[in-house]
Parts: structure tokens; C-alpha cells; sequence
């Protein structure tokens, strides 16, 4: 356990690496492998001895500011081990794929700098035992994003993609940094252990700890995509795709929903807080999967259903399912990163993102149609594979809870998932092809093996047939968390497989078959329209606030220009009137001034004999 | 003597002044307002011997003071005299309106 410290530092050690050997670029993709390997084996080695050791924390002072000690350290717990995991296989995977995908670029070296510094944060973020370390890791994980979406940067939609995802996260960064400030205040700490224990001793107030859970989840709803901040992820896709797979579906984006966990403690204290964070869920996971429905571009297609998905994810934990949550976490990280994958092996064959320009790769790219078609399962919730025990386990927890409607929501979601999921696999490769594609490289192809293998068995951790190890294991998290256990109604898993498999039939009728009235027409009208255009959205935001501030600006300027500046105008004029006037007084004619003294003389002796009273 | 009242002195000595202080201010012609200033210096001598011969502590002082008063006043006269030669000279003129050099 003592090596802990490796896994952040490796990925760490890479990035400096690459940075500072750039011109022997062509090395960096198995220099960043190797050290991303490293911090995984480590991750996995933490893994298998949390299990036999137990919890751990080793901490340091880092600076005090009167008797208030600040430290920075590392803590592994079931839940952060799990993280690590999930995030160094993830990167390990993508830093391979990667040497196939961008063995073209010019910026090759760069790209695997980006990758080692991003694995160092989200590694360092999942370790850190206070909120302060955490936060730091947080906003650089942010920078990573926005370096990695703008990595085309002289494609001006990478700009713009890579600026709105940067502002967008920022928005929600606020409320947790209030959040932190917050507890600071309340209990002196930044230390999570400190911080649980005052709230669940009841140390702040219900209605405080209730506006601090709230805030933190600002900061979550912000880095998962979560309505209303949800815009920034599908403009991401900007980036290459291996970094859609690696930040903006399995990791970073779960970073959310991990702060959501790893703050449980508080948020169970709080039903207002929980509520929300569930109905935020079910909201996000219907919207962006009723937008994914008509969308034509194959990652903007699966950006939303990252969005929909990460809503899925808050729906369990706000619904009291801890377990849930995180479960649907890991098995999502595994079929999402494949299907980004794989969806890159497809760009990378025919270099074209629109799915109505593909079709019948499934002859051409028979590897990744195959790969594409295990996640795309898994993600619909086939019977068996990873998806369908952890949407359950979700659907399970939200029945259990109580909270029916959004149990319905749920279902209504599982099976626009599997529509849209193979819409997506119909179009792209059923069906005859006219284009020329070959199959990617064994080193793109491997990666994703791997995924696929996780896809298909990534669920049985957690199962009601098996044992439940996830939650049993979960529940030795230091921190006291209520764990609610909810059997599943006989007629849950049934009833998710069918509106699966119904989803899918759908698909296939529309798609393949098209023997189903409905049609989807290239004229787009009424609702189809209000989807494609993601609702409007983008189009409010930027009627009410990009337009709304530009207004207030506008106003503030004429402001300035003509009250402000107006006002010291008048005043320099005022006073360069008057200096014009003294100058005229002023006219070198002695006569003039004799005058004026005499006149003024004879006034002040008027005056002296009016007032004094000699008249 | 005695007839005359030490007033018909001062309205004299006044309207002496009014004329020579009108005759400063409103004169174009240097060599004029001189001699308005010399008129004015001679309504103040009017003043000083009336006051030394009526005046409530009638003394020669008076005298005095206007014999220097007429002295300065000479030496006042060939100097002014002397500048605006020097002046009429450079700028050939003896207006005073043209003579604003020192605004500058």
C-alpha cells in the first residue's frame, strides 16, 4: 500500500518525460504506455490488497495558517480503489489505441503528454483524502479537457468546443468551490472523514448542510454533462476520439458522479438534496436520449447518450442506490469507451462521422462491427451482458425507493437507449456498402478486445444470481454510509429485457427491414425538428445569456461613454470656459485694468456706505 | 482769504482728479494719459496744502510733502517721457492700446 503514491506519480513522470524529449517524438507513445501501464498494474495491485488489507490513509502537513493545519495525502478506500482501476485500465487502453489512431499526427508527442498529465489528475483527484487537494485535481482535470477538445485548434469549432467546455464546467466549479468554503466555515476542515463525521453528528444545520450538498452538486452536474450545463459534452467531440472515449465518456465525466459518491455521506443527511440530485438524473437521461434519436453524427450520437447514461448514474444515487451508482459507473466506462473506440476505427476507415453516409461496414470492418455490436448490447441492457445488471440494479433501486415516476422514466429510457443505440449499429453497418474501408490496426483492435471481453463480463461483479460482491465490498468504505438494499421485483429484469429487445426490434424494423410505417425523412418537421436541434438549448443560451450579457454590456458602455465621460467632459469643459474667459480678462491694457479697479473701488465704497448706514 | 472754505479746495482737488482718472482710462494717446496722471498727482497736491493751510492740525508738513510729491513727480514725468520715446522708437506709435507687449 505504501506504493500508492506510484500511481499518480507515473502518469506524472510521463508527461514531463514527453514534454521535455519532444523532439524524439517517436517514442512517446510507448514511453506514455509504459508508464500508464505501470500506474495500472500498481492500481491493480492496490485492488487485491484493499481486499486483504483494508482501508488506507497516509497524510502530510502541508503549510498551517494559524492552528488550522492543512494536509495533502492519499486515501484509498473501496470506492477510490475501484476508480483507479477503472481510470488507469481506461487511459492504459486508450494511450494503445492511440499509437494507431494518431500515428499520423504531427503533434504525436504532444497528444501523449496531454493523456500522462490528464491520467496524473483524475488519479490524484480519486486519491485525495480533502476536499482542497480535490478541488485542485478537479480544475486540472478541466484544463486537460479543454487541451484535449482544442488538440485541433486551428479547426475553429475545436476552439469554440474546447472554450465552451472550459466555461460550462467552470459554472458548476463555482458551486462546489462555495460548497468547500462552506464546510470550511462550518467545521474548520477540509478533511472528508472530519467533515461527515459534524454532519452526520448533526454539527451544521439541516437546511445548511442541505444548501452545501445542493452547491456540490452544481459542481457534479457541471463536470458530468448533467442538465442544464449538459451543452459542453456533445460540442466536445471536437477532440480525437481516443480522448472522447478516455475523458468524455469514462472518466472525467464520471468525475461527477464520483464526487457525488465519495460527498454521499452528506447527501444522505439531506432528502431535499437527494431529490434533487435524482430528479436532475432522470431528467438529463430522457432529454439527452430523446436528442440522441435523430442525431446523424456517430459521436455526437453517443455524446448523448454519455449525458443520458451520466443521468442514469444520478438517478441511483439520488435514489439512495450508492451501490447502483457506481456500479453503472464502471460497467459504463467499460461499453462506452468501446463504443468511442470503436466508432473512431470506423472514422479512422471511412472519414466520415455522418451515419447516413455509412453502411454495411459490418463486411469491411468485421472486427469492429463486432466489437461495436457487444457494446451497443451492453449498453441497451441485453440480457447478460454488463449493461443489463447495472441498469437494473438501478431500476431496482428507484422502484425500492419509492419514487415510481422516476422508475417509469428509467424504463422509458432504457428503451430509447436501445433504439438509438441500434439505429446507430443498422445505419453504420448493415446493409450494402459503396465505400472503401479496411479494418484498423491490431493496435487499435486490441484495446478494444479487451473492452469488449469487460463489456460482456463486467457485470457479474454485482449480481443478484452470483453474490453481490461489489456491494459488499463497497460497504467497507470508511465513511458511515446507509446501504439500503432493494430485491428486485421478479418482473423487473423481465420487464427491462423486453423494452430492450423492443428497442432494438424497432431499430431493425425501421432500419433494415423498413417495413414499419414510420420513416425517418430527411425533411424534418415538428418534433423531429425540436430533437435534432437538441431542444433549442444551445440557441436559449445564447439568446439569453451570450445575448443577454452582450446586452447589459452594450448598456454599461453607453453608460460610460456618454453619462460617465459625458460628466467629465462637462466638467473640463466647464473649467476650459472659464480659463478662456480669465484670458480675455486678461488683456495687457492698462487702461482696462485701471478701470475695473476703479469701478471696483467705487462699488465697494457704495457698498460701504449703503450698509454701513451713511446714506 | 479766509473767504474760501476748506470744501471749495476738495471739490476742486476732486473734479482735478475725476478729470485726470478719466483721462488715464479712456486716452489712447501715451502723451496725453502722462499728463492726466500728472493731474491727478497735482488734485492729491491741492489735497496736501489745503489740508496744511484749513485742516484741523494745520501744519507746513503738508508743504513738505507736496514740494516732494512735485519733485517725484517731475522725475516720474522725464522717465515715462523717456520710455515712451524709447517705445515710439520700436514701435512707432504712441497708442496705448498697441502697447500689450508684457501679455506675452
Amino acid at each position: 500500500m505504501d506504493y500508492v503514491f506510484l500511481i499518480p506519480m507515473l502518469p506524472l513522470l510521463s508527461f514531463l518525460i514527453i514534454l521535455f524529449t519532444r523532439p524524439i517524438y517517436k517514442k512517446a507513445g510507448i514511453v506514455g504506455t509504459l508508464f500508464t501501464g505501470a500506474a495500472f498494474l500498481c492500481s491493480l495491485i492496490v485492488l487485491f490488497s484493499h481486499f486483504a488489507e483494508g482501508n488506507y490513509i497516509v497524510e502530510a502537513n502541508w503549510f498551517s495558517l494559524d492552528t488550522v493545519i492543512i494536509t495533502v495525502g492519499l486515501e484509498v478506500n473501496p470506492l477510490n480503489a475501484l476508480m483507479l482501476v477503472i481510470v488507469t485500465l481506461v487511459s492504459f487502453l486508450v494511450h494503445i489505441y492511440s499509437m494507431g489512431y494518431m500515428a499520423n499526427d504531427e503533434r504525436y508527442a504532444t497528444f501523449f503528454s496531454y493523456l500522462g498529465l490528464f491520467t496524473f489528475s483524475m488519479t490524484g483527484l480519486v486519491l485525495s483524502p480533502n476536499l482542497l487537494q480535490l478541488y485542485m485535481f478537479w480544475e486540472l482535470v478541466g484544463v486537460c479537457s479543454f487541451l484535449l477538445v482544442g488538440f485541433y485548434f486551428y479547426k475553429p469549432e475545436a476552439k469554440a468546443a474546447a472554450k465552451k467546455a472550459f466555461i460550462m464546467t467552470r459554472i458548476g466549479d463555482i458551486g462546489l468551490l462555495v460548497a468547500i468554503f462552506l464546510l470550511f466555515w462550518q467545521t474548520g476542515s477540509f478533511e472528508l472523514d472530519v467533515i461527515f463525521e459534524a454532519a452526520q453528528a448533526g454539527d451544521i444545520a439541516p437546511s445548511l448542510i442541505t444548501l452545501i450538498a445542493i452547491l456540490i452538486f452544481v459542481g457534479a452536474v457541471g463536470k458530468s454533462g448533467q442538465f442544464p450545463l449538459h451543452t459542453w459534452l456533445p460540442d466536445a467531440m471536437e477532440g480525437p476520439t481516443p480522448v472522447s472515449a478516455l475523458i468524455h465518456a469514462a472518466t472525467m465525466v464520471a468525475a461527477g458522479v464520483y464526487l457525488v459518491a465519495v460527498t454521499y455521506p452528506l447527501f444522505s443527511v439531506s432528502e431535499v438534496a437527494m431529490t434533487t440530485v435524482a430528479v436532475t438524473g432522470g431528467f438529463t437521461a430522457i432529454f439527452a436520449a430523446t436528442i440522441a434519436l435523430v442525431q446523424t453524427d456517430i459521436k455526437r450520437i453517443l455524446a448523448y447518450s454519455t449525458v443520458s447514461q451520466l443521468g442514469y448514474m444520478m438517478l441511483a444515487l439520488g435514489a439512495a442506490g450508492y451501490t447502483a451508482g457506481v456500479f453503472h459507473l464502471t460497467t459504463h466506462a467499460f461499453f462506452k469507451a468501446l463504443l468511442f473506440l470503436a466508432a473512431g476505427s470506423v472514422i479512422h476507415a471511412v472519414h466520415e462521422q455522418n451515419i447516413f453516409k455509412m453502411g454495411g461496414l459490418s463486411k469491411k470492418l468485421p472486427i469492429t462491427a463486432t466489437l461495436f455490436l457487444i457494446a451497443s448490447l451492453s449498453i441497451s441492457g441485453f440480457p447478460l451482458l454488463a449493461g443489463f445488471f447495472s441498469k437494473d440494479e438501478i431500476l431496482a433501486t428507484t422502484y425500492g425507493d419509492g419514487r415510481y415516476v422516476l422508475f417509469a422514466i428509467g424504463l422509458i429510457t432504457a428503451f430509447l437507449t436501445a433504439f438509438y443505440m441500434f439505429r446507430l449499429y443498422f445505419l453504420v453497418f448493415s446493409g450494402n456498402s459503396s465505400t472503401e474501408a479496411r479494418e484498423s490496426p491490431s493496435v487499435m483492435l486490441i484495446p478494444m478486445m479487451v473492452l469488449g471481453a469487460l463489456a460482456i463480463v463486467g457485470g457479474y461483479i454485482q449480481t443478484n444470481w452470483f453474490g453481490t460482491f461489489l456491494g459488499d465490498w463497497l460497504e467497507t468504505t470508511p465513511y458511515s454510509i446507509t446501504f439500503v438494499h432493494h430485491e428486485a421485483p421478479f418482473w423487473l429484469p423481465i420487464l427491462a429485457s423486453v423494452l430492450s429487445i423492443g428497442g432494438i426490434a424497432l431499430a431493425w424494423m425501421m432500419y433494415v427491414r423498413k417495413t414499419t410505417s414510420i420513416k425517418e425523412s430527411n425533411e424534418r418537421t415538428g418534433l423531429h425538428e425540436l430533437l435534432y436541434r437538441k431542444y433549442y438549448v444551445d440557441e436559449l443560451y445564447q439568446v439569453v445569456f451570450v445575448k443577454g450579457s452582450r446586452v447589459i454590456a452594450y448598456f454599461w458602455m453607453y453608460v460610460d461613454r456618454f453619462i460617465i465621460e459625458g460628466g467629465a467632459a462637462v466638467i473640463t469643459g466647464a473649467v476650459k470656459r472659464f480659463g478662456q474667459a480669465g484670458v480675455k480678462l486678461q488683456s495687457g491694457q492698462v487702461q482696462t485694468y485701471g478701470t475695473v479697479a476703479f469701478s471696483g473701488l467705487v462699488l465697494v465704497l457704495l457698498l460701504i456706505a449703503v450698509l454701513g448706514g451713511y446714506f | 482769504m479766509s473767504s474760501v472754505p476748506l470744501s471749495a479746495f476738495l471739490v476742486t482737488a476732486l473734479l482735478l482728479f475725476c478729470m485726470g482718472l478719466y483721462g488715464a482710462l479712456t486716452k489712447r494717446n501715451a502723451v496725453i494719459v502722462l499728463i492726466s496722471i500728472e493731474l491727478m498727482l497735482n488734485a492729491v497736491n491741492l489735497n496736501l496744502v489745503a489740508f496744511a493751510k484749513y485742516g484741523v492740525g494745520a501744519s507746513i508738513r503738508g508743504q513738505v510733502f507736496s514740494l516732494f510729491t512735485i519733485t517725484v513727480a517731475a522725475a516720474e514725468a522725464a522717465v515715462g517721457l523717456a520710455i515712451l520715446i524709447a517705445l515710439y522708437r520700436n514701435r512707432a506709435t504712441v497708442n496705448v492700446d498697441e502697447m500689450n507687449t508684457l501679455k506675452k
